[in-house]
């Protein structure tokens, strides 16, 4: 379960202060199914990178599983961002000279799990997202749509509590796009709290619960009776 | 992250960037090669020095006339600073001291001799029977300068090999005559080759009576009075004894200066260790600029690498994880290089002693650990500025490859 309350962040831009957020707050349960929306400059992006850990507010709280993350200090940031947070960007960002597998296995390696413990973990994800006989391709010799399922896997290895998706069809062909969303919610559908960030309505549209933002505020929570 | 991991992940960063790697590999290993042999020359000249002086035996006592002072003032500044001369009686005189073995009294100049209608120049020794044991020189053929009366000695001569064969060339020199300024001597000897002592070529040198030298040169005074001690620990008295002899023939005034052999070998020995560690200092520059050479192309590195350093935030890594992987790849090819280095250093030293097969190079030992420790500490030193402006990224701009 991830909170956010009354999240600003500022920017110094010059003499001027941008306000990309001023002061939004929701919850999200373990589980959801969340689109975050708006036109760009809206502030989604800020907010997500606040939700990954990668910027920190100027005000407000934001807690994970009940635990706030703003008082924490950069280790352990770090550390929440390892175990509990999954990324997945619109270009993928693997590492070009690490294979499907040594990608998936890279945020465990940086935790200090053991070899053996790893292998383990790495084709597991690798069998879930249905690329476990392309493990020792690099993703150069993936297509688009493949490496962003290994992006994937590599999101969902450490098990975190929740899946923060940035527009992760924008780089795509539209059938590559709609295997990834596919994928996506197919993991959302086994438990795992997913947050998509897109301004594609059509991609926003399918999630239960719709955040649209606006001038850095929240302008729409429309939830889906499910 | 698992210190085997991040080795893992160096080596594998070190490998992709193969030629990066080589020439950095080779920057730094030419600095601590450069430490190494350059060390191994100066110390090598400082044994090879100390070995000589100490051959010649460190009971030795070097009499020379006049007093060094530093003194400015004082009655010698205003009377002059002629010195008493040293003279054969006064060289007789310090064999009465028991601590003493052997007395040599010595002249040096510059003579030509001829012979036939041949002739050249040559430094002439004047000195008295004991020299050749003293400098533990050997005789090719005939014999050494008699024993006796020094002031009573014959126009005898001993001559270095070359000087032989110049003047002589197949004549048998031995029991002719040779022309040295406007006097005739006998050679009685031929000096055996062996080389260069102490800056002095044995081959090329005449040793006469130092009576006969000193009319030969028209001088009054001693160059200097070589003295033996009976031993090593007796050398102490040696000096005390000759310097109270010495003072009472010379009206109680302390006109004379006497060294102690092992006094001037400590000095050359200090001397020669300053020159190393300056020449060592000196090649070190050379690891300063493999440093700076370092610092540059990890620098170019954090660059290229930005959106890579982004991505390794995003999922995990702590600010101190990412200074540690670029520390560890900046001190992993300082560390590698100066391996390299040591081995670079030691073959070079193979090489220069297989060309010059006289010398053997060897390093200090100290050139040996501080060359690699330098090398080492410069790469954690000149990677910390990268690593740190790696670690520094922030991840959303580095992600966006800003």
């Amino acid at each position: 379960m991830i909170e956010v309350r009354g999240i600003k962040r500022f920017y110094q831009v010059g003499d001027q202060e941008v306000r990309a957020l001023d002061g939004v707050s929701f919850k999200i349960e373990k589980g959801e199914y969340v689109s975050l929306m708006g036109p760009s400059g809206s502030g989604k992006s800020t907010l997500l990178h606040c939700l990954g850990l990668l910027d920190r507010p100027t005000e407000g709280h934001y807690l994970i599983d009940g635990r706030d993350t703003v008082t924490l200090n950069e280790e352990e940031q770090a550390r929440t961002r390892r175990e509990r947070i999954g990324f997945v960007f619109q270009f993928f960002h693997l590492v070009s000279y690490l294979t499907a597998f040594e990608n998936v296995e890279l945020p465990l390696t940086l935790s200090g799990v053991p070899a053996a413990v790893r292998r383990e973990r790495v084709e597991v994800a690798l069998k879930r997202i249905g690329l476990e006989d392309r493990m020792d391709h690099i993703p150069d010799q993936l297509s688009g749509g493949q490496r962003q399922r290994v992006a994937i896997a590599r999101a969902i290895v450490t098990g975190p509590t929740v899946l923060l998706a940035d527009e992760p069809t924008g780089n795509l062909d539209r059938r590559s796009g709609d295997e990834v969303i596919g994928l996506l919610e197919e993991l959302n559908a086994s438990g795992i709290t997913l947050v998509v960030v897109t301004h594609d309505t059509d991609l926003g549209g399918r999630a239960r619960r719709r955040l649209r933002l606006a001038d850095g505020i929240v302008v729409s929570d429309e939830k889906e009776a499910s | 992250m698992r210190t085997v991991d991040t080795i893992g992940w160096v080596a594998r960063v070190l490998l992709r960037h193969r030629l990066r790697t080589l020439l950095l590999l080779l920057a730094v290993s030419v600095g601590v090669g450069a430490v190494i042999v350059l060390t191994s020359l100066g110390d090598s000249a400082r044994r090879y020095v100390m070995d000589e002086f100490r051959s010649l035996g460190t009971e030795l006592l070097i009499i020379t006339p006049g007093k060094s002072e530093t003194s400015g003032s004082g009655p010698s500044a205003f009377l002059g600073a002629t010195a008493r001369d040293l003279t054969l009686e006064d060289a007789n005189a310090l064999r009465r001291s028991s601590a003493i073995k052997a007395v040599v009294p010595m002249v040096i100049g510059e003579a030509n001799m001829s012979h036939g209608g041949r002739n050249r120049q040559a430094p002439a020794v004047g000195a008295t029977s004991g020299l050749l044991e003293l400098r533990h020189w050997k005789l090719k053929q005939g014999k050494f300068l008699p024993e006796g009366d020094p002031e009573r000695a014959p126009a005898v001569i001993v001559i270095g090999e070359k000087i032989r064969k110049d003047l002589f060339g197949a004549e048998a020199a031995v029991g002719n005559f040779l022309r040295v300024g406007d006097r005739r001597f006998r050679v009685i000897g031929i000096l055996a080759t062996e080389g260069r002592s102490l800056g002095m070529d044995v081959d090329e040198l005449v040793i006469l009576p130092v009576a006969r030298a000193m009319e030969l040169f028209d001088i009054s005074g001693l160059f200097r009075i070589m003295v033996e001690a009976r031993s090593r620990d007796s050398l102490d008295r040696a000096a005390e004894e000759s310097g109270v002899i010495l003072r009472d023939r010379h009206q109680g005034e302390e006109d004379v200066t006497i060294v102690r052999q092992d006094a001037v070998v400590a000095t050359f020995d200090r001397v020669l260790s300053a020159l190393t560690y300056t020449v060592g200092g000196i090649a070190s520059i050379s690891l300063l600029v493999a440093g700076i050479l370092l610092m540059n192309v990890m620098l170019v590195s954090v660059s290229q690498r930005t959106g890579e350093i982004g991505l390794l935030k995003a999922i995990g890594s702590s600010r101190r994880l990412i200074l540690t992987l670029f520390l560890m790849e900046s001190g992993g090819l300082a560390f590698l290089g100066a391996i390299l280095g040591i081995l670079l250093g030691l073959g070079m030293n193979e090489v220069i002693g297989a060309y010059v097969p006289d010398v053997t190079l060897t390093p200090p030992l100290w050139s040996l650990i501080a060359a690699p420790a330098c090398a080492f500490l410069s790469g954690i030193i000149f990677g910390l500025m990268p690593a740190r402006r790696a670690a520094d990224l922030d991840p959303v701009d580095a992600l966006a490859g800003r």
